[in-house]
């Protein structure tokens, strides 16, 4: 499998000032290195402070890292600037956590879906409004409502919006950032299927940043668990959950609360 | 087994500018002495408002029908001064992010100690003493020293362990925990859980467990309420909810859970 | 740590005061007319203007006389040479073009009327201002807080000279039960003192007494909405506890760092307040030289605001640091 995206060592340091002036540095990320393969989800899962969504947006460029390489397709964009990043940005979509504070509330979905495309300076398939419509159905939403604003839809409704968005350029990889962890359990499943199946109908990549390990193992092929700035286990879904090589690791999947599964066992004979 | 809060037919209503909303709609069940119901349903569910109308909080404007009544007295229509007396020392309340729910003015130790003055109205020393025993019994290292530092010097879960000190410093009969570890990690929250059911179990309260996570009520009720859109769906045994549940929406809320241990029947069909 | 924080601020304050004095001294330099010519009048020969020129060290460099001027804030000067030699002691700010007055005199001689006028100015609109604000809050949404607020609003539109006047008219010469102000010590006629400062102190105040009956009641309305406060009610804290203690710190806290601002500006000087009821204060001063291009006084009400306002910016944020947790100095 080729790899699509390569970190290699990223590092983030963050200098604070106090209140006062008082100066301290700490590491967020502390060399991380990863790949992600052609059509392949890798989780990141950690806990708060974790050093997760800075290490996503290192991967997505929205940040630079202090140290490190980021390839992709092959080619360093650790220091893109100029067309070099327009590209990067054309292949590389971001879905994030609040869907309603990442849409323009004054625009409608049409608009909003189409502006990706206006800034790449990419002409769409046929009209404006019939792409628009288009990707509106690819994720589930009624294309009628196009000119609605993001304010009219449900939470994960907007979600879905804001993954059509990340899809209106036709990207190789899209990061999600606690994509669905804002989201009601059963809209939710509802937008992990979305996600998965898209994977199948456009083979793009996937990074799904979460803290939720029952979610990250419904999507993932592969998994990093990172705790404090660093990666300390990267190996395949299975691998991860089933048979943990690190201590931390397995504390975190030991504190996942379960269902009896006695109970869901007779559940499941019932149905 | 004497029931401690008898809640029937509670029904919540708000004005809006398109006419009265029903945000709980004839809500009913019963919490026994050293008994935990858990709440449970999505946002707009209605869960929390039923929690805020037993301890009187609601919102200026709301208006309620029914009946909640606590060791026999009725809360419904009582006078504010009545219900002030029972809060903090009957029935207590802990809240979904700690962080906010304490007063970042006031070193922790203070904000213990308010609530037991006010309801024993002991001198600043006792009240004091009761505070770090308090600290201690929810595990806080050091705590007669920890008790002059401020919120913002605490970890999220260490937080949370200050609001449940505070919300026990009285021994209440009763305690509503709304959300208490949404907010946390997932290895905190595993910590405080534990927490909460030991305390509980100790000091024989009545606990009212609201959540969206049907995992962690699976983990810590007896029986269990669902509610959606203000309705009570079921209401029963934590084990008859879980394993014969007898509404669709409770059987479509547990498929939806992903699960940690089974991938191949994740409420996703693929 | 507070040392070097201490140390920090001083360094930088010391700079904002010395680029002020630069700035104003070039702007003087370059685009005032020559003080030379304003000082010797109309009827003036060549000779007495370089005279003039010679003893105010106009005819030197200008980094020579802004230097100069430094040197004479902290060590003194000297003006003119030989027998026309004048000795001004520090703090020399020199002399005014006009009267000839040691410019550090009329300061001193001026601050304490300022500075009366702006304590008792900010005791009056901290007074009224917090107070119509609480009240506002703690009944949003009713009568009360609209006629309130509406005031407020009206209030705060209102120049001062207009509120100067239509309170001269009617209290002095319609009503009579306030003399016209008068400058008087306080040692010699406590009541007439009191009576001539009221005035331009309500002036004054009523201004920032509706600003800040305004903030005080957004604060407080934005405190009471608060997870904390729902908590302080679910612990079965008396209302009158839960107001005072979790909800009055947290809504003045913010306050006090915009007092801290606007009192320091104040004594600085009231322009339009002084001018109005002929009060012989800063702001006053400021307004004459002005008019009369008296570069001297001009440089030292300058500098004098600058300083204030750099100082009280100090005062504040040491003050906020001891008074909100959150960014109070952790290092033990």
């Amino acid at each position: 499998m080729t790899d699509l995206l390569r970190a290699k060592e990223l590092t983030k340091h963050f200098v604070t000032r106090g209140p006062l002036g008082a100066r301290t540095e700490f590491t967020a990320v502390d060399r991380v290195s990863f790949e992600v393969g052609l059509g392949e989800t890798l989780a990141v899962v950690g806990e708060s402070g974790s050093g997760k969504s800075t290490t996503a947006r290192m991967a997505a460029k929205l940040m630079d890292p202090s140290e490190g390489t980021l390839e992709f397709d092959g080619a360093d964009v650790t220091h893109a600037k100029g067309p070099e990043l327009a590209r990067f940005r054309a292949n590389v979509q971001v879905v994030f956590q609040d869907p309603f504070s990442s849409l323009n509330p004054r625009h409608t979905v049409e608009r909003i879906l189409m502006a990706p495309l206006v800034y790449q300076g990419i002409a769409p398939n046929g009209s404006r409004r019939a792409h628009a419509k288009e990707l509106m159905e690819r994720v589930g939403l009624n294309p009628d409502h196009s000119l609605r604003y993001p304010g009219q839809f449900s939470g994960g409704q907007a979600q879905r919006i804001g993954i059509a968005r990340a899809l209106a350029v036709n990207p190789k990889l899209v990061i999600c950032d606690e994509a669905v962890s804002a989201l009601d359990v059963s809209v939710q499943a509802q937008v992990i299927e979305l996600l998965r199946r898209l994977q199948r109908e456009s083979g793009f990549s996937y990074i799904f940043i979460a803290h939720d390990l029952a979610v990250v193992r419904q999507i993932a092929h592969r998994v990093a668990v990172m705790s404090k700035g660093r990666i300390v286990e990267l190996g395949p879904v299975e691998q991860v959950f089933d048979d943990p090589q690190d201590e931390y690791t397995r504390t975190l999947l030991a504190a996942i609360p379960r269902i009896n599964p006695e109970w869901d066992r007779r559940r499941r004979e019932l149905q | 087994m004497s029931e401690l809060l008898i809640v029937e037919d509670l029904t919540v209503t708000f004005p809006t500018t398109r006419g009265p909303v029903d945000v709980v709609k004839g809500v009913s069940f019963t919490v026994g002495r050293d008994d935990t119901v858990g709440i449970v349903g999505e946002s707009g569910s209605g869960k929390s408002m039923t929690s805020l109308a037993i301890m009187g909080l609601l919102p200026r404007g709301a208006r309620t029908s029914g009946s909640i009544r606590l060791d026999g007295a009725e809360l419904l229509g009582a006078a504010d001064r009545d219900l002030r007396r029972l809060r903090g020392d009957r029935m207590s309340m802990i809240f979904q992010d700690p962080l906010s729910s304490l007063n970042p003015y006031y070193p922790v130790g203070l904000q213990i100690e308010e609530v037991y003055r006010a309801h024993r109205g002991r001198s600043r020393r006792a009240a004091r003493e009761v505070a770090i025993a308090a600290l201690e019994q929810v595990g806080l290292p050091d705590a007669g020293r920890r008790a002059d530092h401020y919120p913002h010097q605490f970890s999220g879960g260490q937080r949370q362990r200050i609001m449940i000190a505070m919300a026990l410093v009285c021994s209440p009969a009763l305690l509503i925990a709304d959300e208490p570890t949404t907010a946390l990690d997932v290895t905190v929250q595993a910590q405080i859980l534990r927490l909460l059911a030991d305390l509980r179990r100790q000091s024989g309260t009545g606990m009212i467990f609201i959540t969206h996570d049907l995992a962690v009520i699976s983990s810590i009720a007896t029986r269990v309420l669902v509610m959606r859109r203000g309705e009570q769906v079921e209401y029963g045994t934590a084990e008859q909810v879980f394993a014969e549940p007898r509404h669709d929406y409770t059987r479509m809320l547990l498929e939806s859970i992903p699960r940690i241990d089974d991938p191949t029947n994740d409420g996703v069909s693929a | 740590m507070m040392a070097r924080y201490l140390a920090g601020r001083l360094a930088g304050m010391v700079l904002i005061l010395f680029l002020v004095c630069l700035f104003t001294f070039l702007i003087f330099f370059t685009l005032s007319p020559d003080p030379a010519v304003l000082i010797c009048g109309k009827t003036c020969t060549p000779d007495r203007i370089d005279q003039i020129r010679g003893v105010l060290g106009l005819d030197q460099p200008f980094l020579t006389q802004f230097f100069g001027f430094l040197g004479g804030i902290f060590a003194g000067r000297d003006y003119g040479q030989g027998a026309n030699l004048v000795h001004c002691a520090a703090p020399c700010l020199g002399y005014s073009f006009q009267t000839n007055q040691s410019v550090w005199d009329m300061v001193v001689e001026r601050l304490p009327v300022s500075a009366t006028l702006a304590i008792g100015a900010a005791v009056l609109w901290l007074l009224f201002g917090i107070a119509a604000g609480l009240l506002s809050a703690v009944k949003e949404g009713t009568w009360w807080d609209r006629a309130g607020m509406g005031l407020a609003l009206g209030g705060s539109s209102i120049p001062n000279y207009v509120l100067a006047l239509a309170l001269q008219y009617v209290l002095v010469v319609q009503l009579q039960v306030l003399p016209f102000p008068q400058a008087v010590a306080f040692g010699d006629d406590p009541v007439l003192w009191f009576e001539s400062y009221l005035m331009p102190w309500i002036v004054l105040a009523a201004g920032y007494a509706c600003l800040y009956a305004r903030l005080t009641r957004a604060n407080v309305i934005d405190t009471l909405a608060e997870n904390f406060m729902r908590t302080a009610r679910a612990k079965g804290l008396s209302p009158v506890l839960t107001m005072r203690r979790h909800a009055l710190r947290p809504a003045l806290t913010p306050i006090t760092t915009i007092f801290g601002m606007d009192f320091a500006a104040l004594l600085g000087g009231a322009l339009i307040t002084e001018k109005v009821f002929g009060l012989n204060g800063v702001g006053k001063m400021a307004a004459d030289s002005i008019a009369k291009n008296d570069q001297p006084v001009i440089m030292a009400v300058t500098l004098l605001a600058a300083f204030f306002v750099v100082v009280g910016n100090l005062v504040v944020d040491l003050v906020y640091t001891a008074l909100d947790p959150r960014v109070r100095i952790t290092a033990k």
